[in-house]
């Protein structure tokens, strides 16, 4: 099966995604606790305007204002009968802003997670995970994505149940997941879990890797979980621009533009060929992270001192996948 | 001693075994040997409020220590604290028929403008897990929600949780409305969430930043131990 993200994947070395979405739009006066997604309906201009930003800083790829476009997460604002219809909008405006440019540019459909736990610890099944999965892709799908984009998921579970509702869509697909507790995801799966687990898939991704999460170094930690288990898979790393600081009652991320484009070289050294933002990254970051993959001759594959050395320190001292990680502190009864 | 384990029957161990299987159990999250458990411990005499301590807090303190150190993870502390749950159930009505003492009470919620409730229904879980009263607003609340609970409820504790920088800043509101009204030092305030940090809390005049769910109950329980300390003194 080829399609517009297959071709780039063949004949790019590196691809730049985008940056932020949510730390943009809230730039254009986006309201804490209000749904990015109302805006596709809304205000289709200033999401034309967040696309063109990312592609005239120079991304390959961007993915549609629909991280939160899942009926579980609109439910919350009163919408969940919208899924379909504004993720459908998001992947539009994405569509003719795309085919505007003289360059292939790849319209990803973003799809974030249901904010619910997956059952038998929560209460979502799988089956309904399936369902509002493949709701937002015929919506992402009939709006004109090329690839549907599954990120900043915690488990592996929902994962799973994604894979399945891109089938049902037929469409092909990436996802990323996002390891912000001691190295690993909210639910404890370390990098080397999930790539495992990628490679076990029914309809596995056309590429896998890591988003959001803590800090950049974190990232790029992850990337090299990612590289270790050997698959062939393309890897994605999309790292936040450093911290999040409080200064003066805002909150601004510490990661410079210079110290985006140190990790956009280590990131494609480490072995990930999707490159990008997440939050905090901004069109000025995107454009020195450009230039640099540009300019910038390949280099060896970095140590992790190199990373803390150029990026700043981890979060945790281990991220699970060594022989390091601390014993339980009780006997096990009956689980494995 | 994986093979013999099926074999336990809980009735026939004493009462130091018991409680230390408990923890066992309450680390794996088997919710029914807990709720047999604490009834043996009845049976035999034990006060509920010894039952609620020594085996119960007790265990979900292991549980908890093993979150912050990052050995378990969110889906084995929300089956552990589901069989602390089960065992709670039981103990409820018989610690206020006792009059037992109470460990303390919490009013915890998402400010204004942040739905998100996965990191904050933990905290609430993890807290009545080390036996305090948990007062939960859920999400998106504005200050006079606090305020109208912390009226309500006298709660010792009030926390406030966020995900989104763009809503960490309403924090400082709340804990701002509750110095001009002079409430400020009735309560703990604890705040946590993901883009949090310690600088933060201290900058908008929170008693602490608790980076999880693990770290806010031995904050809480140490801010309850000196409030003790300070009465007994006084």
């Amino acid at each position: 099966m080829t399609n517009a993200f297959s071709k780039m994947l063949a004949a790019r070395d590196w691809i730049l995604a985008d940056g932020a979405t949510g730390t943009n739009l809230f730039n254009m006066g986006l309201e804490s606790g209000d749904a990015p997604e109302m805006w596709n309906d809304q205000h289709p201009d200033r999401i034309e305007l967040l696309y063109k930003q990312a592609v005239d800083a120079g991304s390959d790829l961007f993915l549609t204002n629909s991280f939160g476009g899942n009926a579980a997460r609109l439910k919350l604002h009163g919408a969940e009968k919208r899924a379909r219809e504004l993720s459908r909008i998001s992947a539009e405006i994405g569509r003719e802003v795309a085919d505007r440019y003289d360059r292939p540019v790849v319209v990803a459909g973003s799809v974030g997670p249901t904010g619910e736990i997956m059952a038998p610890m929560g209460a979502l099944t799988h089956e309904l995970a399936v369902e509002i999965f493949h709701e937002q892709a015929e919506g992402l799908k009939e709006g004109g994505a090329d690839v549907l984009w599954l990120e900043t998921i915690s488990a592996p579970e929902e994962y799973k149940a994604a894979a399945e509702a891109f089938k049902l869509a037929d469409m092909p697909w990436c996802g990323t997941m996002s390891f912000d507790t001691a190295g690993r995801t909210m639910m404890g799966l370390t990098s080397a879990d999930m790539a495992t687990m990628v490679d076990k898939l029914g309809n596995p991704p056309l590429a896998y890797g890591a988003n959001c999460g803590v800090g950049a170094s974190d990232l790029l930690r992850t990337v090299l979980g990612f590289v270790a288990q050997g698959s062939e898979r393309p890897i994605i790393a999309k790292g936040n621009a450093g911290i999040p600081k409080y200064h003066d009652g805002h909150i601004h991320y510490d990661g410079t533009p210079d110290l985006m484009a140190e990790y956009a070289i280590l990131a494609r050294d480490a072995g990930a060929t999707i490159i990008g933002g997440c939050c905090g990254t901004m069109p000025e970051h995107l454009s020195k992270m450009r230039e640099a993959l540009e300019t910038r001759p390949r280099g060896e594959r970095p140590t992790l001192d190199q990373i803390t050395g150029a990026l700043g320190a981890f979060s945790s001292a281990a991220d699970g996948t060594g022989d390091d990680t601390p014993e339980p502190r009780r006997n096990r009864r009956r689980r494995a | 001693m994986s093979d013999q384990e099926d074999d336990i029957i809980l009735s026939e161990l004493d009462n130091e075994e018991l409680v230390q299987q408990m923890f066992d159990d309450l680390y794996d999250g088997l919710k029914e040997e807990i709720e047999e458990g604490v009834n043996i411990l009845l049976e035999r005499g034990w006060q509920p409020y010894q039952v609620l301590t020594e085996a119960l807090v007790g265990g979900m303190t292991i549980v908890g220590k093993d979150f912050r150190d990052g050995i378990l993870f969110v889906p084995e502390v929300l089956l552990a604290a589901n069989a602390m749950k089960g065992g709670m159930a039981i103990l409820k009505p018989l610690l206020a028929e006792t009059g037992a003492p109470r460990v303390g009470t919490m009013v915890i919620g998402t400010v204004k403008g942040d739905i998100h409730d996965i990191g904050k229904n933990l905290v609430s879980m993890m807290m009545e897990g080390a036996g305090f009263e948990v007062v939960d607003l859920g999400i998106n609340n504005p200050v006079e929600k606090y305020l109208e609970a912390l009226e309500t409820e006298a709660p010792d504790i009030l926390g406030m949780s966020a995900l989104l920088t763009t809503t960490m800043p309403y924090m400082k509101v709340v804990i701002d409305t509750m110095i001009e009204q002079g409430k400020r030092d009735d309560y703990v305030v604890l705040v946590g969430g993901a883009p949090l940090n310690e600088e933060f809390g201290k900058a908008i005049g929170a008693d602490a930043y608790c980076r999880d769910a693990a770290v806010a109950v031995e904050t809480a329980k140490d801010f309850m131990a000196r409030k003790h300390n300070k009465l007994a003194a006084g």
